[in-house]
Order: structure tokens, then sequence, then C-alpha cells
């Protein structure tokens, strides 16, 4: 019987409710009287001088209040980083100045140079049209290689387009090396991560508000994080202190990653509302945010796979060239570092794994976390070369990587690439996708669609994933400058409902009736009696928020731990009301009894005493039921899982299409698995995109060439499949309450190498041996052109 | 977008003579001009919406074959040709998205003469006439490279005759991400011989395939093609596909076209 609640039960989204009836309120939604616009002037080219900015023209326009260049921003700090990645030779990164707006010179399309203030959006961008500018433009620097070997620099004062170059696990330099040399066959692939925009349904938006009296800053902003926007903003750039500085992420219309970060607007339109004294809001258009929000991937990679006499793996080699784009973003050096030299190990006991990461600077947007980060990357090269290696030994790429997992019983495994995976079951997902899958079948069905002049193949890719990155202590000697736990508040009402503070944020995850029914379960009210509230710095614990597929397991067992002082509390009242002894009162169902004995008291009679306590200990506790707790990590969670693709390909055309997907996850527990099955679809059809569709393409003067839909191919659903989605083989996480890993960006992990896996499989079925890898996307064009030779 | 005024006549005349003022410019279905003036690449003074004249909507059997009033959005000629001219109206079916084919016109497209736009190849394949407020253009004039056309200044379409073939077909092969065709090929077989006509291929707009017609006008079969070469030097290179990739799709579009021909 599935539950009608609590934790497992399918509860539907009850934010869903505001958002299909168009009652969400999103930051755009949010106009203050008095308010202005802000519309932006972003360089047209890559690269150039600015030799002249002269606004008189368009100041003097209709409805013009305003229009700043970066002399009015003179006194204000850069974007920060939150990450430092320090270098093999042991130099800290290169680090260079985010201004606001552009100082000298602008560094991609897209760079903020002016900012046209107005009454009005269209007199704003009428006056956008007088201002005058004047830029020298110069050779821009695209390719990375070339940046690094004497190409035009980015940032002069740096003085080198190489952020840094990292090497792990340093260490095992050497001895991966020997296990090269001596290697019964080498398999080495060279490929490219194709560089995506994150382009969630919702622009980005910010709104800054500012009251003279009290000198309290307002920002609304499609955030999804705003306490971290509030500290890097407010410490780094503007000098605000906290209590001066609210910031409110209200309904946000999806971030994917691209809206973790501190961007210019949000310090301009904060900036600018105290300098003008009156609202300012700056809503992006679809086009600004092709060229104004952080991209994700674009890495070049060349990566090894050694094997001995008997196809066991003996050690991994990959150098990766990670692109940052012109400037850091805010956790830009740690995703090619950290969220992804430590996943290189996969699913596998391979025991050496070197890489070596440069990261570099180029006249582009900048690049940073997009769902997965750094994870989609180890995974499409470790689950390609694996492949490719299965094709060069003439064995079965399901039997290759059977072999060579780790085996149930070697958990808790330490892996060669520093990270200790708690739990896991590799054959399990395996087994249970070639059931789902009807692996067995697939021979009468290749041999169906080749009766129509089709070639069939199937690919299969593994995924690890690193979940709830933490602890903070070790992070922080990792070069993160921010903690990484979770916050919760815990407030119940006098007649028995509670009130969750959150410092997760919602963003489409459906936190609202997940974290509900958390509670629901551990107190047994329902959950209609709960309500979660997130976003706000002005009312929730400070908490890093959502990205990572952190929140479940980071701010649910936050409120875990905040909710069992609550009941440990509740219980004593419930002992002193019932004259027993605390050890012997019970909890079920929302009911407090006494063990041994018919005394009840109802969960109401409990928050009731704690606030009307005209019958209670006050000499021994305080009245009231709220607690507060943060919640910091002691490992990562490990999600992992198996996935399947089977793809024919028109050989006449290279057109590919998807005929089934399935997906085997182990995300330990599950509290809601409608909406799991949901976070896998939306990863899936991201992962799918990644794979078949998108790509973010600049030309060699670094022009954006795709800037719109109309060249940048967005899966829509006749893209994808219908999905066969499992997660039933779950090995719980043993390191927090729930158990539970996480379940957000497994879909766009595992399923990129799954389908180029499948079509370089129907290629080889069909003859077309010669093919040996694709890049991503593998558009029809690009697939017949391979198929060519 | 910038500020304009608005007109909507009832007749041509006063369409035509509306559009002689200086910055004045036809709106029809708005699905190509309205992008483009909100993102301020284009200014007109005045719009003059053709979309309220009654002699310039709708699709019925009259001289010539199938009349097509300009002004018809593209989800009414795929409805109401479909008993004359089922390629033709399949061909409207696929234009777009939903939204799309209840504004978008057909007389807006072949104005337009985008080279990936569909209409052109079925115009060209069908020896369709393009009827303005002042004359009658034949399709082989008509079309004169990327969204050049024979059109004056001023001057409205008002129709488009379509002779009715005895078989047809129109087969595109999408751009992934604007789904306009990346290639799309229109074959028509008529008592006089077979035309073939090729949209987003080529650098100078839609084009007719000569070698396959003359092959195909000896013998309607898809083995017709099979054998013959399509020059990929005048292609278009772009995102989506080299030139060779689109003169293959040229070759293998059109042998799908034939067999798919009804
Ligand atoms: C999302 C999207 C997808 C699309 N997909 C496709 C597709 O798959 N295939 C395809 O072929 N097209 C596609 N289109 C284009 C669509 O078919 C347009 O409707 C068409 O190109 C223009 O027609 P319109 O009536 O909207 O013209 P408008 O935008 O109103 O006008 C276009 C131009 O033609 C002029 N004009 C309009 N009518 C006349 C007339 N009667 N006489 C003289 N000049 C005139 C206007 O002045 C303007 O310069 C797509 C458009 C969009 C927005």
């Amino acid at each position: 019987m599935p539950k009608d609640g609590g934790i497992g039960a399918s509860t539907k989204r009850r934010e869903d409710v505001r958002f299909l009836t168009g009652k969400g309120r999103y930051t755009d939604d949010i106009n203050i009287r008095g308010q202005l616009y802000a519309h932006f002037i972003r360089s047209q080219v890559a690269h150039g001088t600015i030799r002249k900015i002269d606004t008189r023209d368009a100041e003097a326009m209709p409805g013009v209040v305003k229009v700043f260049t970066s002399a009015d921003f003179t006194g204000v700090g850069g974007i920060p980083t939150g990450w430092q990645v320090t270098s093999r030779d042991g130099q800290p990164m290169l680090e260079p100045k985010h201004p606001v707006l552009a100082e000298g010179k602008v560094r991609h399309v897209g760079d903020p140079i002016a900012v046209v203030v107005a009454e009005t959006l269209e007199q704003a961008r009428d006056a956008a049209e007088a201002v005058e500018i004047d830029i020298d433009e110069l050779p821009a620097v695209m390719d990375m290689k070339a940046a690094i070997q004497g190409g035009p620099l980015v940032h002069d004062e740096i003085g080198s387009n190489l952020c840094y170059d990292w090497g792990f696990v340093e260490e095992n330099k050497a001895a991966v090396d020997e296990a090269f040399r001596n290697a019964a066959h080498v398999t080495t692939l060279e490929l490219v991560n194709n560089r995506l925009v994150a382009n969630p349904m919702e622009p980005r938006v910010a709104v800054g508000d500012y009251e003279d009296h009290s000198g309290q800053h307002t920002l609304y902003t499609t955030s999804q994080n705003p306490h971290v926007i509030r500290l890097l903003m407010g410490a780094f750039v503007l000098s605000i202190p906290e209590h001066k500085l609210r910031v409110v992420a209200p309904d946000v219309g999806g971030g994917f990653g691209s809206k973790i970060y501190h961007y210019a607007e949000e310090a301009f339109v904060t900036k600018a509302a105290q300098i003008l004294k009156r609202p300012v809001k700056w809503t992006s258009s679809r086009s600004e945010a092709f060229m104004s929000d952080a991209q994700g991937r674009d890495h070049v990679t060349r990566v090894e796979l050694a094997l001995d006499a008997d196809h066991n793996f003996t050690a991994l080699r990959c150098e990766t060239y990670a692109n940052m784009g012109a400037y850091l973003s805010t956790f830009a050096p740690c995703i090619p570092t950290w969220l992804h030299g430590t996943l290189l190990a996969g699913n596998y006991k391979t025991p050496l794994v070197y890489t070596n990461v440069k990261a570099v600077f180029t006249n582009t947007v900048p690049v940073d976390a997009y769902r997965g980060a750094g994870r989609p990357e180890a995974t499409f090269q470790l689950e390609r070369v694996i492949d490719k290696a299965a094709r060069e030994l003439g064995v079965s790429p399901v039997e290759l990587r059977r072999k060579n997992f780790i085996q149930p019983d070697q958990f808790p495994y330490q892996t060669p690439v520093a990270v200790v995976y708690d739990t896991g079951n590799y054959q399990a997902t395996l087994d249970k996708l070639l059931e789902l899958s009807d692996h067995a079948g697939f021979e009468a069905r290749a041999a169906e669609s080749k009766a129509r002049g089709k070639l069939r193949g199937f690919g299969l890719a593994h995924y690890i994933e690193a979940c709830g990155i933490a602890p903070s202590n070790l992070v922080g000697q990792l070069g993160a400058r921010a903690g990484l736990y979770e916050s919760a508040t815990v407030r119940v009402n006098a007649t028995g409902s509670i009130t969750v503070f959150t410092g997760s944020h919602s963003h489409g995850q459906g936190h609202e009736t997940t974290f509900a029914q958390v509670i629901s379960e551990m107190i047994g009210i329902d959950a209609s009696q709960v309500e979660i509230v997130h976003g706000d710095t002005s009312n929730t614990p400070m908490g890093m928020g959502t990205y990572g597929s952190r929140s479940l397991a980071v701010g649910g067992s936050a409120m875990v731990k905040a909710t069992n002082k609550i009941i440990n509390k509740a219980k004593k009242i419930a002992a002193h009301l019932m004259e027993a002894s605390e050890a012997d009162i019970e909890l079920k169902d929302g009911k407090f009894t006494v063990a041994g004995t018919d005394k009840e008291k109802s969960w109401v009679d409990i928050t009731l005493a704690a606030y009307v306590p005209h019958n209670y200990p006050l000499e021994s506790m305080e009245p009231g039921l709220e607690e507060t707790a943060f919640y910091d990590p002691s490992n990562f969670t490990y999600p992992a899982g198996a996935y399947g693709c089977e793809v024919e390909v028109d050989p006449e055309t290279g057109k590919v299409t998807i005929c089934s997907f399935t997906a085997a996850d182990d995300f330990g527990n599950v509290v809601n698995p409608m909406i799991v099955e949901g976070q896998v679809h939306g990863g899936l059809a991201q992962g799918i995109g990644q794979a078949m569709l998108e790509n973010c393409v600049f030309d060699e003067n670094g022009q954006l060439l795709s800037g719109s839909f109309m060249d940048y191919a967005m899966p829509r659903a006749d893209d994808v499949p219908f999905y066969s989605v499992d997660h039933s083989c779950a090995t719980p996480c043993t390191h927090n309450p729930l158990g539970v890993k996480g379940c957000g960006e497994a879909g766009a992990i595992g399923s990129p190498p799954a389908v180029v896996n499948a079509v370089i499989d129907a290629l080889h079925r069909g003859g077309f041996t010669h093919v040996t890898h694709i890049d991503m996307p593998v558009s029809p064009s690009r697939v017949w052109q391979a198929m060519q030779g | 977008m910038h500020n304009f005024d608005f007109v909507k006549p009832s007749t041509i005349a006063e369409a035509v003579s509306a559009l002689s003022h200086e910055g004045a410019q036809a709106l029809s279905g708005g699905q190509t001009l309205i992008p483009t003036m909100k993102q301020r690449l284009a200014a007109p003074g005045t719009l003059v919406s053709l979309t309220g004249i009654a002699e310039m909507q709708g699709v019925c059997l009259g001289d010539g074959g199938l009349h097509i009033g300009a002004a018809t959005p593209h989800a009414v000629v795929a409805r109401e040709a479909k008993a004359h001219y089922p390629a033709l109206a399949s061909l409207a079916a696929g234009i777009g998205d939903p939204a799309v084919r209840n504004r978008g016109t057909i007389g807006g497209s072949l104005a337009n003469n985008d080279p990936a736009a569909c209409y052109p190849s079925a115009v060209l394949a069908s020896g369709a006439t393009i009827v303005t407020n002042t004359r009658t253009i034949g399709a082989d004039d008509y079309f004169q490279g990327m969204f050049t056309t024979a059109l004056h200044d001023g001057e409205i379409i008002t129709s488009v005759v379509f002779p009715i073939p005895e078989k047809a077909a129109y087969v595109k092969f999408d751009q992934p991400a604007s789904r306009f065709a990346l290639t799309g090929v229109f074959v028509a077989k008529y008592a006089g011989g077979v035309r073939v006509a090729v949209t987003g291929a080529s650098q100078d707009g839609v084009f007719r395939w000569r070698e396959a017609e003359a092959a195909l006008t000896a013998n309607f079969s898809p083995a017709a093609v099979s054998g013959l070469t399509v020059d990929s030097r005048h292609m278009i290179a772009d995102l989506h596909g080299t030139p060779a990739y689109r003169a293959n799709l040229v070759k293998v579009l059109t042998g799908r076209a034939v067999a798919a021909a009804s």
C-alpha cells in the first residue's frame, strides 16, 4: 500500500497550486512605488579598450534619471570569488578584478559598460541608443590552448591567461605514469564537453530598494541562495553590514546553477537605489541572459585508461583545459577541480588516478556550475573511455564495467581521489537497468530497426555523484571561502501548527512539500499543519541555499536536528503534565503516552502548555517551543546509478532518435517518489539536451553565434522519450539522519555518456567502425559527417 | 520597441494608400516583423495591418488552381487546402508552433522570403503565381535570393494561385533549434513535368533542382535521383550543417518526397 502522507508518500506538490494557476510571486512581479528601470548597455565586442563614454545626450532625454558608468562605482569592490584553488607549484590561482561595470576594458560580448536608469524601461532603452561609446577593438582570445601559449591577455594586470594549473592527486603522478608504462592496454580519447547556457524559464531579475531614514537596503533577486548573496555583496562589494541588508529570493523559476552566483546587476540595483533614493529594477531579456548568465561545462579533455591483461583498470590519467570565461564567477574555480577530479574513480576500483586541470581565461561569458557541475564532465570522460576500451578489446562494455566495479562488501570505500564512498551497490543498479530496459530483447529490436533501414544502438553509463559538499572544515582547507552547513528554525505555534524557516531555497525542487512530509512523519501530525518558509534573509537563519543536490541531505538534516530538539522538549513538557518520567514518554501519531499506562496527551495539549505555561516547570525550562539547528555533514553523499539509452540512427541523414531511456538510481531513502522522478526526468532532459542539441558557440572574434533560441537548441517534449525510472536499489546514506543522498543532478550527469555511447554503438553495428567518438551535441550533421570518414 | 502608429484598412486600395506614406510598412501575421521591432532592428513609423481585408483571406478553388488570400494564416491553409492540395496543407501544418500558425500568413512568409522558410518551396515547385495589387508575378521570377523578391516598395501580395499537381510532397528536415527548414524539398508532379524546389540549403535562397526535375520527369521514382550529385558550392554553412551536409540532405529528401508524393 503506498503511503498517503509522511516519508515515502507521493504527495502532490503544494506549491504547484500557485505555480499552475499563475499565482506565483516572482521577482519580476515585485513593483515598488516610485520604481525606476535599469537598462544595461553591454559590450558588442569580445575584447576592447574603452576610449570614451559620453552620456550627456542620453541624460538629457525624456525620463532619464541617470546614466551610470564605472566612474560611479569607484569606491566599490569587485565581484568576489568564493573558492581559491592552489596550483601544482603551490601558488594561489590568479584572481583578476571583476568590476561591477567595465573599467577601461571590455572582456566579453555582454560585459556591462553603462546603465541607463529611467522612469520607464522604454525610455531607458531609447536613451541607451544615445549613449556614445568608443571602443578600440582588440584581438579576442577564444581557444584555450592558444590563450596560454602567448595569446592576447584578457587581464593585462595579472600577466597570464592561466588561472591555475591543478594536479590531483599530485603525489600519485609518478605512480600513475608508471602504471601506464606497465599497462597491457591503453585507451586514449580526446573530447570536448560542450559549453551550455542554463536557460532557466525565468530570466534573472533584481530590484533594489533603500530606506533613507534607516539606512536599510533590500534586494529582491532571482537567487538560489539569498544569504550567500547578502554575504558576498554586503561584505565584499558594497560594504553593507548584514543587519542593514535584506535579500529576498521569492518564487524563482528555475536556476540549474546559474542563479547561485552573485552578479553585477544585483550590486548595481542595490547601489543605484541608494544613490537615487528610489527603487531600481532590472529584468533580463532572454538575449541578455545568453550573454550575462554564467554558462556551464566547456572542457577540452584528453583521457587515458590503462588496463592489465585481465582487463582490470590499473590507472586513469586526464588532462583538462577548463574555460573560466573572462572573469571568475562565484564558484567557477572549484567546478573543474574539487567537483570534478574527486569523481574520476566513478563506480570502479581503479587504484590510481591523476588529473591535471588548466583553468583558462578567454574572451567569453564566465563559466560556472550548471546542473551537475564538474561531475558530468568527470562522468562523461570516464564512461566514454571505458566504452572505447571495451570496443578496442572486443569485450562487452557491460561486462568490462561489471568486472571493475567496487564490490558491495567494500563499502565504506576509500577512492584514490580523496573521497570515501559510504554506501553503494553498482551491480544492483546495473542488473536493474538491464531488466527494466529489456536488454535481452535488444538484438530483436535492432533487427527490426535494420529492416526499416535504421541503425539501433545501446549505450550504458554508470555515474557517481558527490552531493551535499562538506564538511566545512575540509572544504575550507580545499579553498572554499564559505561554510557548507545548512540551517533550520522549527517554530511550533501555540495551537500546534508548525512553521519551518529553512536556509535551503526552493526554485522548483518542491521543498515546501517534501520538508513538510518529513515533519509530518516525525511528529505524526498532518502535513497541512506545516508551512515551509524560505528565501528571505530577514526571517530565515543564515543558510547556504540550494545547489549540488544538497537540500534534503543537508537542509533536511538541519530541520530533523531542530525537530528532534523540539520533540525532546515536548517530551519534557508531557512528562511534567502527566507526572511521569521523561524516559517513559513516547510520541506516536501526534500523541504523547506514558509507557505501560493509558495516560495520553495530544500534540496540541503540549504546544498549548508551552505557550500558556500555567502548569509548567518554569523553574527548569523556558516556555515556548522553537528550536534552531545548524547541520554540517561529516561527508558528501554519493548517489549513483546505471543509465541505459537505446537510439536509432538514420544513416542517410545522421539524425538520432532516442527510442528509450532507462535510469536505475540509488538515491538512498526517498521522501517523495513522485518528486524524485520529476527531478530525474528534468535532469535527463537537460542531459539529453547537452548530448544531442545544446551548444553555445562563439566565433573566432568572440561573437556569440548561438545567442537565441533560433540557434541554441533547447530540448522540447518531442526530443525526449518516455523515461523508465527506478530508485529501488537504495543503499541509504550512513551519515545523515534521513539516509538520503540527493537526486537533483543525477539525470544530467549520467545521461550524456549513455546517449553518445548508444550512438557510437549504433554506428559500429551499422559497419561504421571507424567512428570512435563524436563530440556533443551529436547533431545530425555531426553524425553524418563522422560516418563519411 | 519604438512607438508607431497603427492602421487597419478594410480594402486593398486603402492599404495601398496607407503604405504610400513615408515610414509605413505592411503588417500581416507579425511573426517576423514584430520580433524584429522588439529587438529594435526595425522601427516603422506606421504599421498597416493587412488582416482586416476580406478579399485577402481564405482558400478556394478558382481559375488556374487553388487561390489563397495572402493574409490567410498557416493554420487555415493547413485545414482548408487539405482536400485540394494535401502536400501544401501539410507544409502549412508543419510551420512553427500553433501560435505561429494561427498568426503567421502565407503573404508575410513570401514577402519576407527567409532562406529557410517553407512556403517558397511550395510556390516555386508548383509554378504558382503571386498576385499583387498591381500585377501577377510567376514563381520563377519572384524569388531573387535570400530575403529578396520581385516586390516593389509598397506593393502588396494579395493572393497566391497554385496549380494543383497530380502528386506532390514536401519533406522538411528541421533545424534543431528554430525548427525552420535546415533543408526542405517540395516535389510536384504535373502533366507537363516534375518540379523540385529546395529551401533552407542555398545561399541564394529557394531554388529549383533541375537535374532532379529532368530525371523525375522521365521516371518518377526515388531511384531516379539516387545517382545524381548535388553541387555543394553555394550551400549554406552554419552551426547546424556544412554545405556538404546540406547537399546530402537535398538528395535524400528529394528521394523521400518522391516516395511520399500523393
Ligand atoms: C517561432 C517561429 C517559428 C517559425 N517557424 C517557421 C517554419 O518552420 N517555417 C516557415 O516557413 N516559417 C516559420 N516561421 C515564420 C512564420 O511563418 C512567419 O509567419 C512568416 O515568415 C511571416 O509571416 P507573417 O504573416 O507573420 O508576416 P509579418 O511578420 O507580418 O511580415 C513579414 C514581412 O512581410 C511583409 N509583408 C507581410 N505581408 C505582406 C503582403 N501581403 N504583401 C507584401 N508584404 C507583406 C511585412 O511588411 C514584413 O516585412 C516561424 C516564425 C516563428 C516566430
